[in-house]
């Protein structure tokens, strides 16, 4: 796991501030004025870059220029990269070039509370962040390929989270958007026309539907009357003809009715753009009701398989995230995805030999290290294998 | 689990707080029903669970009362995308109403090389004067054609056989794609031909101008040329020669074929679906002889008995199911209009299978001397003697006579299923559809008696047959997915 926040060791800064790092050291210096230089060790110190960032035992700039110390936690970042310095030492990593999945969490505060929610929920007022990602995006490489938005719940934030959207269509106008949203708030029809006029090129709204059943998905939500704003959000959006994915996180309180689940969205919202059946992380609130939650994904690979069949006899794009290849049925690979994290593929002991581990999703660092399934198996390869 | 997350019993809703939408239902065995609604969903309910949801008194925590409301039969006071999903349901089914006339049938010659014996309307004559349609027919049909609304527009050709009268096939083509240029539609052109007069300058043209082809094969070589009966008994022959041209020059989708059951076929449903497989057809449609016509006018050839067809149809369903479970894909379409309309919220507006009935809505028929019928059917039944569904003459009425004329008006108007008598309680309706011209045809009456309906047998029968497949065979069950989907 990455520490994308932390302390530094020390820090010369007096006021908070955002920098986009660079290792190049001879920027034209118009560009220098914009950037904190990334130091690595010995080596000239180029002048003109208002803040400057070393490691560890490294010598400090001898042009007297201030700077930030970090340890050899904060090694990952490199060029491009976007951080927030406080003159307290606190270090945040807002963005990674080398990452395809960075996002910015817009705010912590939700009207859902999911029983396996992996960012807890807080009440405190936190639309200080908003004026952080207006900072933010226009310093985002016009390169970034894709760029998430996720809470808490983003558009609690009504106009300042459209504006966020308007903002990251002016600055990156070919970065592909993706939104976290329980849906509710689209169940107001203007607000999803708002949305919708925004024009963005590249957006789509990931919304979690668990259940067919209304008192199932409220339940999981645990918030009354969820389900039917989440249903008539999600056709708002359709009506102003926006790209809606369907996110399913499924456990021991979603796999019985998946394959009815399935039915739903083809005969109700055939026209998503995408289903996202997904296994559950073991983050937040899902350790705290581990019982209520937790089913060896071994157990519903018959509703996994159903609710797969189902979406791809109606055309709908389904995608399984978050498995691994050995608890699932072979009719589920079609759909698999091997996407655990953008960091690193982890696996277990028990996958040592395993042929097929190179096509494998692996594990969430959170699983390997708070507990998974027990009936991991891996591939046998085909000859004996030599040495 | 911590005290802060509240159990799922605290997310039902109250005892007997939630509306009934509108459904129908239907016994099934001594103590089930089948419930339908409007969208054509469906469930199974234990006789005695009904009982309790009419009377409201079903369980919340009932694992019934779940499945009621996910699929929208019942509504909590407060659910408000119920509501909207069934309209928007309700909506999709019949958006394609409102695009009107889609397929435009030109009847180009009434003469044919064939003389089947279940064809009504077919002529041996060689007097290409009074059974040919002239250019001029031509032309006033295609006026009335490129007024429908709809931004489809298919011509298929018909006879007899089209062939026979090819070069105003050519004209009408050529004609429609000039108007097109400035009209813009989606055209699609279809010649309906056995075949066997087909020549490599017919099939040049219609790769140029990418009509495609529907033909005819009934079955094995003895029953195919039984029923289709030319000089020289080789009708089957001339189609495989014709099927292998066609398939070469216009390409492998671009040639379909239809089928006839005849009496002599329904005791050999398997081997006419072989042969369609033989012949590399990945579908077929298990068509019904219309019981009118010249079949019961010559009385030389027995029609058949819904009871019989159903058999007929049975039989080859499963062998269907079981081919498709073997791997090998393959469709039977009549099946299809039902299962789509069961399983999706699309109604694919099958003429005889509508509602209100296709008749001018879905397609229109323009005769060889320029009469204008509501169906193909009724051209027959006016081949009969019976004028009731002519609904005019390209040469003497308008636009406006024609399409809205009583003829064709209270036959729509009779024809929605959801107002006829049995009908409008039957749970099957949202699936089913109405045959004005078949009823009026059999009993003199346009909606028609039910229980007496062969028509009514034959859906039930084949409802019946889907419904206990689906439930009975969940691999089957994912099959049908398929097909409507595809
Ligand atoms: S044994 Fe490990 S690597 Fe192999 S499929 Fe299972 S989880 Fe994946
Ligand atoms: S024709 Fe028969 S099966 Fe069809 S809706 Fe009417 S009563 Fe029901």
């Amino acid at each position: 796991m990455l520490t994308l926040s932390g302390s530094a060791l020390e820090t010369g800064l007096t006021a908070p501030a955002l920098f986009r790092l660079t290792t190049v050291p001879d920027l034209p210096a118009p560009l220098r004025a914009q950037r904190a230089f990334l130091m690595r060790g010995l080596g000239d110190v180029p002048e003109g870059y208002p803040h400057y960032l070393v490691f560890d035992r490294d010598p400090i700039p001898a042009n007297g220029a201030a700077f930030t110390r970090l340890d050899e936690k904060f090694a990952y970042l490199s060029d491009d990269d976007i951080v927030h310095l406080s003159p307290h030492g606190h270090v945040r990593t807002l963005f990674r070039s080398a990452s395809n999945h960075n996002s910015i969490l817009l705010t912590e505060q939700c009207n859902n509370y999911c029983l396996m929610c992996s960012q807890p929920p807080k009440r405190k007022d936190d639309r200080w962040i908003v004026d952080e990602v207006r900072q933010l995006v226009p310093m985002m490489p016009r390169t970034t390929k894709s760029l998430g938005i996720t809470g808490g719940e983003p558009t609690l934030f009504g106009d300042d989270f459209l504006d966020i959207i308007r903002l990251c269509k002016s600055w990156l106008p070919t970065t592909a958007l993706h939104v976290l949203s329980n849906g509710r708030s689209f169940a107001d029809v203007g607000f999803a026309r708002n949305y919708a006029a925004v024009d963005h090129p590249a957006l789509t709204v990931g919304i979690p539907v668990y259940s067919d059943d209304p008192s199932r998905h409220d339940y999981v939500v645990q918030e009354k009357g969820a389900f039917d704003e989440t249903i008539r959000g999600i056709l708002n959006l359709k009506r102003f003809g926006q790209r809606v994915e369907i996110r399913v996180v499924v456990h021991k309180q979603t796999f019985e009715r998946l394959p009815e689940l399935a039915e739903f969205i083809a005969r109700n919202l055939v026209f998503v753009d995408h289903v996202a059946l997904m296994g559950l992380e073991m983050m937040g609130f899902t350790r705290a009701n581990l019982d209520a939650l937790w089913i060896d994904p071994i157990e519903y690979r018959d509703e996994l398989s159903a609710a797969v069949a189902v979406l791809r006899a109606y055309r709908i794009p389904v995608s399984v995230y978050n498995h691994q290849l050995c608890l699932i049925n072979p009719d589920v690979g079609i759909a698999y995805v091997k996407s655990i994290s953008d960091w690193k593929n982890e696996y277990v002991p028990e996958c040592d030999g395993c042929a097929r581990r190179d096509e494998c999703g692996g594990f969430f660092s959170s699983g390997v290290k708070h507990g998974y399934s027990p009936s991991i198996k891996p591939f046998p390869h085909r000859h004996p294998a030599v040495d | 689990m911590t005290e802060k997350f509240l159990p799922v019993q605290d997310y039902l809703p109250d005892s007997g707080t939630y509306e009934l939408l509108p459904f129908k239902f239907e016994p099934v065995g001594a103590d089930e029903v089948i419930l339908t609604n409007l969208t054509g969903e469906f469930l199974y309910l234990k006789r005695e669970k009904l009982d309790s949801l009419v009377s409201h008194r079903l369980a919340p925590s009932d694992a019934d009362y779940r499945a009621l409301r996910a699929r929208h039969f019942i509504r909590q006071p407060n659910d408000r995308a119920t509501l909207d999903l069934l309209a928007l349901k309700t909506r999709t089914r019949l958006s394609r109403l409102a695009n009107f006339t889609n397929l435009h049938l030109f009847v180009v010659t009434l003469r044919c090389d064939h003389a089947c014996h279940y064809c009504q309307v077919s002529r041996q004559s060689e007097d290409r004067q009074s059974f040919d349609m002239s250019e001029e027919t031509a032309d006033r049909a295609l006026d009335l054609v490129f007024r429908s609304p709809n931004p489809a527009i298919k011509i298929e050709f018909q006879g007899g056989e089209p062939l026979l009268n090819f070069p105003l096939v050519r004209y009408v083509v050529e004609k429609a794609e000039q108007r097109n240029r400035v009209e813009r539609r989606d055209l699609q052109f279809v010649v309906a031909t056995t075949l066997s007069m087909v020549t490599d300058e017919i099939l040049e043209f219609c790769r140029v101008h990418g009509i495609h082809i529907s033909t005819s094969l009934d079955g094995p070589e003895d029953l195919h040329n039984r029923n289709r009966p030319r000089p020289g008994r080789d009708s089957h022959r001339k189609f495989t020669d014709g099927l292998k041209k066609a398939r070469d020059v216009l390409g492998y989708d671009a040639v379909s074929a239809v089928m006839t059951t005849s009496p002599a076929s329904l005791p050999r449903a398997r081997e006419i679906v072989d042969e369609y497989i033989e012949h590399g057809f990945d579908s077929i449609f298990l068509r019904p002889l219309s019981p009118y016509g010249f079949a019961i006018k010559t009385k030389s050839y027995q029609a058949y008995d819904a009871g019989s067809w159903l058999e007929f149809y049975r039989a080859g369903m499963d062998y269907i199911i079981d081919l498709n479970k073997r791997g090998v894909r393959f469709v039977e379409h009549y099946s299809s209009v039902i299962l789509k309309k069961m399983l999706t919220n699309d109604d694919p507006m099958f003429v005889d299978l509508m509602s209100p009935c296709g008749a001018g809505i879905s397609a229109v028929v323009f005769n060889y001397d320029g009469d204008v019928y509501a169906s193909d059917e009724s051209r027959m039944l006016n081949e009969m003697g019976d004028a009731t569904f002519k609904l005019g003459n390209v040469h003497s009425d308008s636009y406006r006579d024609i399409f809205a004329s009583d003829a064709l008006l209270s036959v729509l108007e009779d024809s929605f299923a959801s107002s006829a008598p049995m009908c409008s309680d039957c749970a099957f309706e949202p699936w089913c559809g109405a045959d004005p011209v078949f009823h009026h045809a059999t009993q003199g009456d346009i909606l028609g008696r039910k229980p007496e309906s062969e028509f009514c047998k034959r859906m039930m029968g084949m409802i019946r047959y889907l419904l206990d497949v689906m439930r009975a065979d969940p691999q089957a069950k994912s099959i049908f997915m398929t097909w409507v989907n595809s």
